[in-house]
């Protein structure tokens, strides 16, 4: 009875669906919610309708029509306390006197006539996320990732007129009959050129107003990373709100709600009810502006489903709803794991360039860009490869460059210059404002796998002020624990993070590392400047950087292992080292190989460790450590 | 008319019937507004003025529903004829008050720990003896615990937790005809409330839903916020224009009906309000923000609205820990004329009731009753059927840090300081409290992973603080005063060891702590207090923490040819204030090597699970010692008081051969603490002769370690007590009397040459003489008034 012709509704207005149904079965009201639920969870697991639906990323929110479906890609970055609604009520028509029920769900504001005083009402609970678009988010990702959705369905972001409801109805017959078109963008490496030039135009057109209303809005939207732009959003979670986490990545699919009402009730409890009704005027006027912003800046997102986002690189096939990563795993080996070593030499090749022709460094980036904290022992993360690079030089805005070379292959990056002024005033570490009641984001609020990039070579003789102090030992605690103690005023709360730390300075950093190579240009300094302009001008082709960019994300989410005889192999080769000079390796080394070795393994898209890879490890280890020496003896002052 | 309102608005449509519809034989109709006619004699309950209960929400109602739609709510009991039940509650008004009278005549709590209850006879009616001291003290507020009640009566507990809003009234008036029956002459300020306490609804904040409301709920929380005081009208008073007729008009839910008519002069509109003569109660909104040890992980904390009333008004400030009972409520968004449709979120706010800190002293009777809870049924078997294991300490002491390899000795150290001695309480013969924590010094090689047992540790215990000594300057560590911003007032903010009360304070980098810095913590770690002049605020502070320090030897490497002292040049004095010493050294060996290796490879590798398997559960791991913590407290048995004498004794005796002191009553002391650790490890109320052994095996082991004289090889305690070893000492003395019989040997010069006197001591000896030694050798020479040394020349004293 339910699946008449819900197939073309669900797409644009929900919510109609579930009028209809709250209607037609009025009183047994048990059922019929969760089959709604339900059957469109499996139309997106079935189908690979996701694509169709308008995302709030890329579409700017006027274009958008309220109360349809909508989904967005974002970190949850702060939590709400959990709020009652009505779930059930009865409305009174002034006029006939009749009583219907109706359904609070998924709403924000009521029909007309609410009887309060009707037994008939069910309150409910919901929890608030306040939600960012992902911190970080390199360009090139959203416009991958806007250029898909064009593709795949012109109308949300071409179609801006108002027309545009009958047509999106068409639309989706269309796509109800033809699925196979819709799956073509991630059948493969698809020649992104085209997304390329077929996106751009568009993204030009659907930006520029995004950014005026950022621009336009004297509220601070509590991004964390400075000079962000995009919508929040405040996500309404129904259902197994415990499951999410602080700074977890989500792709929400919800009802857009952009009611102007709820930002009338905002002005006028300001100025009238306050007055009135003294209860009321105790939430302060920053709380009342942080906690129901104008619709129109903050739209509200009823989450029908999330699906966490283990990465946000868009050109990865996209992981099938509800399945685990075990899977996905075998979706890559078939296709692209037998490349991986030759995008390896590729791409190391072309870091062998940026790095001024440095290979071993090139090859110690291409580890570090591709770890990640898989798992954690009691305190201690696992797989952390923070990466100092020292001898950078400091002419020609070297570092700046190679930054944005970077930030072309990951989706995530941050550039924090660790100059004196940014380190006594930014603020890094994330604290609670009890007056607003919300937590101030800071710039160490990232996503997992954020590739964070630390100018050492900014930093200028002076002193750091108590702010100074706080903001370099958080840095130091991301980097030794990969935590962040989150300033809640009254105590500390410890956050679990994920990030890539990579540092960039003269001589040794005074932040800790888990490795640290010296930079050993190969090209005379005379030289210097014309070959850093002429890394600058290679142009790469785009093909090629989106290879990169899916190797690294790839090589990332792989799974790893070690067989019995290599962990022997690996006991023995230590005891041996030992005896030869007890001094010479430490368990800390140790440490330092195992995670090295897992990364040179995954790299060239082995997914367990051999001999050749173990000694492999070894002799860059080797390598590293003997031109640390050398550098010592050469640079006596060094520490 | 006060008294009334409360219960009045129980009536279903109270608005459509007027108080004498009501059979006025009903219990209901206590509190008429005869009771508010003055002039009568200001004793006995009708004399006493009721006081509004705001806390009980007359203010808002819950959702009402007309009568006429409703059958009417009588329900009729055959024994009893005719009886009156609350509408929508199952609450007899008379049966409900006798069952109170009957707890508060017949409860008696044997076993009471509470501190409130210090000085009452426990076998006598417990809230009896309240009532008398009501009368005495004259403060109308009788605290009842809910699980009084419902260890009394499960029924009326039930009751009193879904309806307190009718349950509380119906208490009120029993306890306050009980009262004035009993002590009919005694005047007090208003009718006596009763406050209860301890509802076992809920305890964390997270766990609230819409079933809670309008129930009686106890939460704890930390408050973050408090607004002003907020003047609240109960009651307008009108007076009219043109007669002066004046008139009072309650509050009903939120607002106050103007009268458009006169009712003496039927003149329209011309009533006026007159504000210095209605009726206001004290509101004060208050911010509570769930405490940090409720929190699950990777989630920001709640926060919940509560309002106070009256007298709780100003109780807590931003930064107590609080116990919350009271009502919680929800009530919709104000629905706006102006607007046909609202949002359909309800506000939600808890109106207190009772307040109960958690944090101050008084209350730490009470605090483990709390914490009782925290553990289930289930998990306490769990625990208990861990204690039983013969192998338990082995099992715990792998489960501390399991990334973290070998160094078993330090790991059981670590673990029997994370349980602590027992408290011991000396105050009544003058020498204050005995320190019950076990303090520990990690020194060792850089990269030995101390910092990471540190980490673990802090983030094993609830109150665990980690601090670098690079970082933290002395008042970091104590407390220091600053202006509020909000209130410019002057305020003490606390530092890491007084935050770390009840729990461990690790220190990272010890060695690199400033001397200034360093002084402090002699007074923590014995005393355990501390004690802060700054400002105009003097005041001494709780600093009950266990200290776990680590250091690094001043040559980045250790030297195994100096003493422990010598190697991270700490003074003596703070060296003796530790129990154990423990030296994290590399052992180069290749056994070791292999086993090291197979670990460090298998964390690598192994999955969660399998680890797992392995090992205790880290949340297991704290429970566990929670639970010791809270509930063990082993009392030394005979058989091992003995043994804790002779080992002792024995430890004199080891230096006595010597000629050396080798023991010291706080060696004592820490044997003794160690033992209580370890039964408290066992889960047993009893130190028994294996936890003495234990206790002596580990010391021993750590002194092995920390105090064994390089040049001797024998354990020495008193490098660690005095700074220098019993041989070194002796050294410097015979250096002394060589110099001295040098001297004298040289016959009658007053005066010598430094340089001089040392060639030719360094030419007379047979072991090579630093010059240190010489210096220290005249220095006793010079203690002995035999001679002065000044600048280079060193001149005889008569």
């Amino acid at each position: 009875m339910i699946h008449i012709n819900i197939t073309d509704l669900w797409l644009s207005n929900y919510l109609c669906l579930l009028d209809v149904l709250a209607a037609s079965q009025n009183n047994s009201n048990s059922g019929w919610e969760t089959k709604a639920v339900e059957f469109f969870q499996d139309q997106l697991k079935e189908r690979d309708t996701h694509t169709l639906v308008p995302s709030l990323n890329d579409v700017p929110l006027h274009y958008l029509k309220p109360n349809s479906l909508v989904k967005f890609r974002c970190l949850i970055q702060d939590m709400f306390d959990p709020e009652f609604y009505m779930g059930v009520y009865e409305t009174v028509d002034p006029s006939t006197k009749t009583k219907m029920l109706r359904c609070g769900k998924y709403k924000d504001v009521t029909e007309c006539g609410v009887d309060f005083n009707s037994r008939n009402t069910v309150t409910a609970e919901r929890q608030t996320f306040y939600c960012v678009p992902i911190p970080g988010e390199n360009p090139w990702v959203k416009e991958i990732s806007s250029s898909c959705l064009t593709e795949a369905r012109v109308v949300p972001s071409t179609s801006y007129a108002p027309s545009r409801q009958k047509r999106s109805y068409e639309e989706d017959d269309d796509m109800d009959t033809q699925p196979q078109k819709q799956r073509e963008p991630h059948a493969g490496p698809h020649s992104p050129s085209e997304h390329h030039g077929n996106g751009d135009c568009k993204r030009q057109e659907t930006e520029a107003p995004s950014s005026q209303t950022a621009s336009a809005s004297h509220l601070d939207l509590n991004f964390p990373l400075p000079g962000e732009k995009g919508p929040s959003c405040l996500v309404k979670v129904y259902e197994d709100w415990d499951r999410f986490k602080l700074n977890d990545t989500l792709e929400v699919y919800g009802i857009l709600s952009v009611s102007p009402a709820l930002s009338a009730l905002a002005d006028e409890k300001d100025a009238s009810s306050s007055l009135l009704d003294p209860a009321e005027s105790m939430e302060t006027a920053e709380e009342q502006r942080v906690h129901s912003p104008p619709a129109s800046l903050v739209p509200r997102l009823h989450m029908l489903h999330a699906k966490p986002l283990p990465h946000n690189n868009p050109l990865l096939p996209s992981i099938p709803v509800l399945d685990k990563e075990s899977t996905l795993t075998v979706v890559i080996l078939s296709s692209t794991l037998s490349e991986m070593a030759s995008v390896r030499e590729e791409i190391l090749s072309y870091f062998t360039h940026v790095l001024l022709g440095d290979a071993l460094a090139a090859e110690y980036l291409i580890l570090h860009l591709i770890s990640n904290v898989y798992s954690r022992r009691d305190v201690l993360p696992l797989g952390k490869f923070t990466l100092n690079l020292s001898g950078c030089p400091t002419v020609a805005s070297y570092t700046e460059r190679f930054y944005q070379i970077i930030q072309q292959l990951v989706p995530s990056s941050h550039y924090l210059a660790m100059s004196l002024q940014n380190m006594n005033q930014m603020r890094l570490v994330p604290k609670k404002d009890y007056v607003a009641n919300r937590l101030v984001s800071g710039a160490l609020q990232l996503a997992r796998n954020t590739s964070l990039f630390l100018d050492e070579t900014q930093l200028e003789q002076g002193q750091l002020d108590t702010t100074g102090v706080r903001n370099v030992t958080a840095l130091g605690n991301l980097i030794s624990w990969q935590k962040v103690d989150y300033d809640f005023n009254y105590h500390q709360m410890e956050f679990p993070c994920n990030i890539n730390v990579l540092i960039a300075s003269e001589g040794r950093s005074l932040l800790p590392s888990d490795c640290q190579i010296h930079l050993q240009p190969q090209v005379a300094p005379s030289h210097l400047e014309e070959s850093l302009s002429s890394i600058h001008m290679h142009p790469q082709a785009s093909s090629q950087l989106n290879k990169f960019r899916i190797y690294l994300s790839m090589a990332r989410l792989l799974d790893y292992s070690i067989s019995d005889e290599v962990t022997k192999s690996v006991e023995d080769d230590f005891v041996d080292m030992r005896k030869d000079d007890p001094q010479s390796i430490s368990a800390e080394d140790l440490h330092r190989m195992l995670v090295v070795a897992r990364l040179l393994s995954l790299s060239l898209g082995q997914t367990s460790l051999s001999r050749d890879s173990w000694l492999r490890a070894k002799h860059i280890e080797m390598l590293r450590r003997s031109r640390m020496e050398q550098h010592k003896c050469v640079n006596g002052n060094e520490p | 008319m006060k008294g009334l309102i409360s219960i009045y608005i129980l009536i279903p449509g109270s608005s459509c019937i007027q108080p004498n519809e009501v059979d006025m034989s009903s219990p209901l109709m206590y509190g008429t507004p005869s009771s508010r006619v003055e002039g009568t004699p200001r004793s006995g309950v009708r004399g006493t003025p009721a006081r509004q209960r705001p806390d009980l929400g007359s203010v808002r109602k819950a959702p009402q529903v007309d009568l006429h739609s409703e059958p009417v709510a009588v329900a009729s009991e055959p024994n009893a004829g005719q009886r009156l039940v609350i509408w929508g509650t199952d609450v007899n008004v008379g049966t409900c008050k006798e069952k109170f009278q009957r707890f508060l005549q017949r409860f008696t709590d044997p076993n009471s720990t509470e501190d409130e209850n210090a000085g009452l006879d426990l076998n006598e009616p417990l809230y009896m003896q309240k009532l008398e001291e009501i009368s005495v003290v004259g403060d109308p507020v009788l605290n009842v615990n809910c699980r009084h009640v419902q260890s009394f009566d499960a029924e009326l507990y039930r009751q009193l937790i879904c309806y307190p809003q009718e349950v509380i009234p119906t208490f009120d008036m029993a306890v306050n005809e009980l009262f004035f029956e009993r002590f009919p002459d005694s005047i007090l300020e208003y009718q006596i409330q009763v406050r209860p306490y301890n509802a076992l609804k809920t305890r964390n904040m997270r766990s609230l839903n819409p079933e809670d409301i309008d129930q009686l709920i106890t939460i704890s929380g930390m408050v973050i916020r408090t607004s002003q005081l907020i003047p609240e009208m109960q009651e307008g008073f009108f007076q009219c224009q043109v007669c002066a007729y004046s008139t009072r008009v309650e509050v009903d839910r939120g607002r106050i009906a103007e009268p458009a008519v006169c009712r003496n002069c039927n003149n329209t509109h011309s009533l006026a309000l007159v504000h210095n003569r209605s009726v206001f109660s004290d509101k004060q909104m208050i911010k509570v923000q769930e405490s940090p040890e409720d929190m699950p992980a990777g989630q920001t904390p709640h926060t919940t609205v509560v309002y106070a009333h009256n007298d709780l008004v100003d109780k807590v400030q931003p930064g107590d820990r609080v116990n919350i009972t009271g009502i919680y409520r929800a009530v919709p968004m104000r629905v706006n004329p102006r607007q046909n449709n609202v949002k359909s979120v309800y506000k939600t706010h808890i109106d207190a009731i009772h307040f109960r800190k958690t944090d101050e002293k008084r209350l730490h009777g009470l605090d483990e009753e709390a914490e009782q809870k925290l553990f289930t049924e289930d998990r306490v078997q769990t625990l208990k059927e861990l204690a039983a294991k013969p192998d338990v300490y082995e099992r715990l002491s792998s489960a501390l840090a399991p990334s973290i390899y070998e160094h078993e000795d330090i790991k059981k150290g670590i673990l029997l300081q994370l349980f602590g001695g027992t408290r011991k309480d000396f105050s009544q013969t003058g020498r204050g409290n005995f320190r019950a924590e076990v303090n520990i010094l990690l020194c060792g090689d850089p990269g030995t992973s101390k910092s990471q047992l540190l980490q673990y540790v802090y983030n094993l215990v609830p109150r665990g603080q980690y601090t670098s000594g690079k970082g933290s300057s002395a008042v970091g560590l104590t407390a220091y005063v600053m202006k509020d911003p909000e209130t410019r007032q002057l305020v003490l903010q606390t530092g890491a060891l007084v935050l770390s009360d009840n729990g461990i304070c690790c220190i990272d980098e010890f060695d690199k702590m400033s001397d200034n810095t360093r002084s402090v913590l002699h007074e923590v770690m014995e005393q355990q207090t501390l004690s802060i002049a700054k400002a105009g605020i003097i005041c001494q502070l709780n600093a009950r923490t266990a200290v776990l320090a680590a250091a690094n030897p001043v040559e980045s490497q250790w030297n195994p040819k100096k003493t422990t002292i010598e190697n991270i040049q700490l003074p003596h004095t703070l060296l003796s204030r530790f129990d154990l010493i423990f030296l994290m050294l590399d052992p180069q060996d290749e056994a070791y090597d292999r086993r090291l290796a197979h670990h460090l490879v298998s964390l690598y590798y192994q999955s969660e699970e399998q680890m797992e398997e392995e090992f205790l559960d880290m949340a297991v791991l704290k429970d566990y010692i929670a639970y010791a913590r809270t509930y063990i407290s082993p009392r030394l048995s005979e058989e091992a008081s003995q043994a804790l004498i002779e080992a002792y004794v024995d430890m004199r005796k080891i230096g006595s051969g010597r000629g050396m002191v080798s023991a010291y009553p706080r060696q004592l002391e820490s044997l003794i603490r160690l033992a209580e650790a370890h039964a408290k490890v066992r889960f047993s109320e009893k130190v028994e002769s294996i936890d003495v052994e234990e206790a002596k095996r580990l010391h021993r082991e750590a002194l092995k370690q920390s105090a064994t004289d390089p040049r001797t090889g024998f354990v020495d305690i008193s490098i660690l007590t005095t700074g220098m070893s019993a041989t070194a000492r002796k050294r410097k003395e015979e250096v002394a009397q060589a110099l001295k019989k040098l001297i004298q040997a040289k016959g009658k010069t007053p005066a010598m040459k430094y340089q001089q006197l040392l060639d030719d001591l360094r030419g007379q000896s047979e072991t090579a003489i630093t010059k240190e030694l010489f210096d220290e050798a005249l220095r006793a020479l010079a203690d002995e008034d035999y001679l002065t040394v000044t600048g280079k020349t060193v001149r005889l004293l008569a």
